[in-house]
C-alpha cells in the first residue's frame, strides 16, 4: 500500500506530518517504539528541508509518500523542488564539539542515519524534484 | 504544540514541559532555559512527565546550555521522562552527558548531592 501527503513549508506543519504517519501506520504490526522513531526521522528530514532548502517559504511544499511492504519494510519518500541535499556528503558531527560550541542544531540528520536502515537521495528529471528515500525494515 | 512553564525558587528553577518540542516549538523551551539559567539558582530541573515528543531542535536547546551550566556550577537534571523520549536522548548518547532520573524526588535529592 502507499499513502501520500502534501504540506507547505511551514514548521508549524511538522505536527501534521507526524500525525499523518501515525494514523497511516498504526494499523500495521509495527512496535510502538519503532513507529515513534520512524516518525522522528521523517520529521527531522522535513524540518531540515523546510528550514534549509525552502527557508520556510509557505508557498513551497513537500510531498511525503509512504510505501508499506507488510512485515518487511516501510519506505518514506519525501519529494521537493528545493536545493538538493545528498546524504552521501553528510559527515557525522562530533557531539562534544556541538556542545562546546553551544550550537542548537546539527544532530537531526545524525538521528535519521541512526534510526533508519538505509537513506538515499536522487533527482527525478521527470517530475523535476529531489527525492529522499528513508527505508526501515520491520520484519 | 508545547507549553513550557518556569518556576523559580530560592533553591532551583523548575521547568515544566507539556506537549511536543519540535523545530517550530523549541523556541519556547529555549526561552524557558534562558530564564532558568539567567536566574540565580544552584540547579535547573526539568519535569518531562508531559513531554510527549522531542526532536533534534529540542535536544539542541538542552545541549546548547550544557557548557554554561557547567561553567557556572549549576546542576542540570531532567526527570520523569517517558520511554520513547528517553530513547531519543539515548540514540545520540545524550543520556550519558545529561543527568536523567526517575522522579522529582530523586532530582531534588541529587541537587544536594552532586
Amino acid at each position: 500500500m502507499n499513502y501520500s501527503f502534501k504540506v507547505s513549508c511551514r514548521k508549524e506543519r511538522l505536527q501534521s506530518i507526524r500525525e499523518f504517519i501515525k494514523a497511516t501506520l498504526q494499523h500495521y504490526a509495527i512496535p510502538e517504539l519503532a513507529l515513534s522513531q520512524m516518525i522522528l526521522a521523517v520529521d527531522e528530514v522535513c524540518a531540515n528541508l523546510m528550514i534549509h532548502s525552502h527557508h520556510c517559504n509557505p508557498k513551497d511544499s513537500l510531498e511525503l509518500e509512504i510505501f508499506v511492504k507488510e512485515h518487511k519494510e516501510v519506505i518514506f519518500e519525501i519529494r521537493d523542488k528545493g536545493t538538493g541535499f545528498n546524504f552521501k556528503s553528510y559527515q557525522e558531527p562530533c557531539l562534544e564539539q556541538i556542545i562546546k560550541d553551544r550550537r542548537k542544531g546539527g544532530v537531526g540528520l545524525l538521528l535519521v542515519k541512526r534510526i533508519m536502515d538505509h537513506v538515499e537521495f536522487s533527482y527525478n528529471d521527470e517530475i523535476r524534484s529531489n527525492v529522499y528515500r528513508l527505508h526501515k525494515y520491520i520484519a | 504544540m508545547v507549553e513550557v512553564k518556569v518556576q523559580i525558587t530560592e533553591e532551583h528553577a523548575l521547568i515544566v514541559v507539556n506537549g511536543e518540542v519540535d523545530a517550530s516549538s523549541s523556541i519556547h523551551l529555549d526561552e524557558a532555559m534562558q530564564q532558568a539559567v539567567g536566574s540565580d539558582v544552584k540547579a535547573v530541573l526539568v519535569n518531562c512527565k508531559h513531554l510527549t515528543y522531542i526532536s533534534s531542535a529540542g535536544l539542541g536547546v538542552f545541549m546548547s546550555y550544557i557548557q554554561e551550566l557547567e561553567a557556572r556550577d549549576i546542576k542540570f537534571i531532567l526527570f520523569d521522562m517517558n520511554e520513547t523520549v528517553y530513547k531519543t536522548f539515548e540514540i545520540l548518547g545524550l543520556h550519558q552527558l545529561l543527568t536523567i532520573v526517575d522522579t522529582e524526588e530523586d532530582a531534588k535529592i541529587l541537587t544536594h548531592e552532586l
